[in-house]
């Protein structure tokens, strides 16, 4: 059933120049994902992670081996091919959320639905859909200056979801939060994993995130060093 | 229309730094649009004022006359040919004769023109009716600064020498009828008028002139051996060339200032890049193409010139009207424009030159703004969401 991987890589290499030798932040990684996974990347820092989430969100290509990404191999798009798969396929979720600053709420949200061609009551409709399903709608109008760390990292998952695509990955996403803030945007998270069948690939070394993953990848330099199911540990709401 | 919405709102995102810009290139545009129709209605005054009292709907002149070689005046007559002479027996046209002559006024010798002109005509706007003679004496109009320059008042006799056509030496008194103030200089300075016919016959060049102006809007210019015509648009070519001349040193002025609002927009540019590249990782992430940022940075940058043009129209406008309104009263003797002026200057606006400065300024941002984008060509994702630019 090679068809049904949304996500497959093989032999991934990706090394960096460092004086004479070389990096390698990814060493031979091969992965699959099926559409709906929840699945999180763990390890300690350098190990690779953010690495092969940007290679997977065609932020950046392989040096070696493939990814094949919803049919496109990875390391064969143009700039401008990886920039549309990105625009149609793939929302983002950031450490440092990364909202546009001088846009409101609403605008940053409605930022990715630009490019795609929508008509505006469209636009309005999805915005404000994401915006609900983040528990936002009442900050539209703010300006991410105004608002708190959880409630940035919210308009940033409205935001990776507003256009449902098919990926969503999001590095170290509870990083700058609290746990409050974090197991509230981990609980949205999961939500829309299981109502919208979005599959979610985080990068992260934070338990409360490990907890709510249904598989988890630990990587060691670059290599999978594991790769197990998960029984659900998570309490609903967190507050354990 | 995505881009151009991003980009204002990125611009007046940007506040403080924006509005400095602006106010710097509006005050370009407006100094742009103000020199330049001060200029323009300059040389509009300068030309009506030359059309008015020296050269009507044109000139014939003789074909040996040059008036910027007062050498070639001995020569520069003869008797007007028949199509020349029906129009001016018609009233469409005045004869004026030019020769050199000396006078001596407070004891010095001095070099003038002498020029006759019929007392009637009212081809030109000169005041020739104080030419009428009524007792012995020659009546002379002369202008305000020959006046000034020679020490001539009205009621003044000054004698004047001259070689007639057959060469010898001759001497009259004349006396000043009157002093014109005009704006035209070479209507002035250096001359004195007298009555045509009574020249014609102290010279024995009985039915001769030098030149022969002919009415406003004339259109039929009959072709005449030995007289050729010259139209308005040779005549005032002088005048065109130094109002050129002027628009030119007075565009150093806005040249400066626009260099100013230039430079302020390019540091902008490269501070906003420089600043700004997590922002554009985060919008490559989103799908964001780099030529879409590039075309995004550059627009904001140009924009500049949108929003500049607006605010020099809310304060631009109701200044540049009221100017045109009120002018601008020249400095008491200020000759030295190297043509005549009024006493009051009003600026000309033309649509033209609203647009043609919207657009050159336009352009110009547009090219500094996209400059420092280049760099964004060559930026990767990656490193752009990591804030660093190679
Ligand atoms: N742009 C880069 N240039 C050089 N080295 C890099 C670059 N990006 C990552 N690395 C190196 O690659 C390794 C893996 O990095 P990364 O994927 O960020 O790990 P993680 O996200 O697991 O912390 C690290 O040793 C890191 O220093
Ligand atoms: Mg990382």
């Amino acid at each position: 059933m090679e068809n049904s991987f949304l996500i497959k890589t093989q032999d991934l290499v990706k090394t960096y120049p460092m004086g004479h030798t070389k990096i390698f932040a990814l060493n031979g990684v091969n992965l699959n994902f099926r559409p709906g996974e929840f699945a999180g990347l763990v390890g300690p820092s350098g190990s690779g992670k953010t690495t092969f989430l940007n290679i997977v969100g065609s932020l950046d290509s392989p040096t070696s081996g493939s990814a094949v990404v919803m049919g496109k191999k990875i390391e064969d798009l143009s700039h401008k091919q990886a920039a549309w798969l990105r625009n149609q396929n793939i929302g983002f979720i950031f450490q440092t959320f990364n909202l546009l600053p001088v846009y409101t709420v609403y605008e940053n949200v409605e930022f990715t639905l630009l490019l795609l061609k929508m008509s505006a009551e469209e636009r309005k409709d999805k915005v404000m859909q994401a915006l609900e399903w983040v528990k936002l709608a009442d900050r539209a109008k703010s300006k991410p200056a105004q608002l708190s760390g959880g409630q940035s990292q919210r308009v940033a998952v409205a935001r990776a979801i507003v256009k449902e695509p098919s990926i969503i990955l999001a590095d170290e996403p509870t990083a700058n939060l609290d746990a409050e803030n974090s197991f509230n945007i981990l609980d949205t998270m999961e939500e829309l994993n299981r109502e919208l069948g979005t599959t979610f690939i985080f990068a992260t070394h934070d338990e409360k995130v490990i907890k709510y993953l249904r598989r988890k990848i630990t990587l060691v330099d670059g290599k999978v060093a594991k790769d197990e199911a998960l029984e659900q540990k998570k309490v609903k709401g967190g507050n354990q | 229309m995505i881009i151009p919405r991003l980009a204002l709102k990125n611009l007046l995102g940007a506040g403080l730094r924006t509005w400095l810009n602006v106010v710097v290139l509006s005050l370009s545009f407006v100094l742009i649009i103000f020199l330049q129709s001060l200029y323009k209605g300059m040389g509009d005054q300068a030309k009506e004022a030359k059309i008015d009292i020296e050269f009507a709907g044109g000139q014939y002149w003789h074909e040996s006359y040059d008036p910027f070689d007062p050498l070639t005046l001995e020569d520069a007559h003869g008797v007007v040919p028949d199509p020349i002479q029906e129009k001016i027996d018609k009233g469409e046209a005045t004869p004026i004769l030019v020769t050199q002559a000396t006078i001596y006024p407070e004891g010095r010798l001095r070099t003038i023109l002498l020029k006759g002109i019929y007392p009637q005509q009212s081809i030109v706007n000169l005041p020739s009716k104080f030419l009428v003679q009524e007792g012995e004496d020659i009546p002379a109009l002369i202008g305000a600064r020959m006046a000034k320059s020679a020490g001539l008042k009205m009621g003044d006799m000054v004698t004047v020498r001259w070689r007639d056509a057959k060469g010898t030496f001759d001497a009259r008194d004349v006396q000043i009828a009157r002093v014109m103030k005009t704006s035209v200089g070479t209507v002035d300075q250096g001359q004195i008028w007298i009555p045509l016919e009574k020249m014609r016959g102290l010279m024995s060049m009985e039915n001769e002139s030098s030149l022969v102006v002919v009415a406003k809007n004339t259109e039929d210019i009959p072709t005449v051996s030995g007289w050729d015509f010259k139209s308005l648009e040779f005549l005032l070519a002088d005048i065109e060339y130094l109002v050129r001349t002027k628009t030119t040193g007075g565009s150093i002025m806005y040249i400066f200032l626009l260099l100013l609002a230039m430079l302020a927009i390019f540091n902008t540019q490269v501070l906003s890049i420089f600043r700004r590249r997590k922002e554009m990782g985060t919008m490559m992430a989103l799908g964001f193409t780099r030529s879409k940022i590039i075309q995004l940075f550059t627009l904001e940058g140009a924009m500049h010139s949108v929003l500049a043009a607006i605010v020099a129209a809310i304060y631009g406008i109701p200044f540049l009207v009221w100017f045109s309104k009120t002018g601008w009263a020249l400095p008491e003797g200020t000759d030295d424009f190297g043509f005549g002026l009024g006493e009051k200057l009003f600026p000309v606006y033309s649509v033209g030159l609203v647009v043609g400065t919207i657009v050159l300024v336009l352009l110009v941002t547009t090219i500094v703004s996209f400059l420092p984008t280049r760099k964004i060509a060559k930026l990767k994702p990656t490193d752009a969401l990591r804030g660093k630019m190679s």
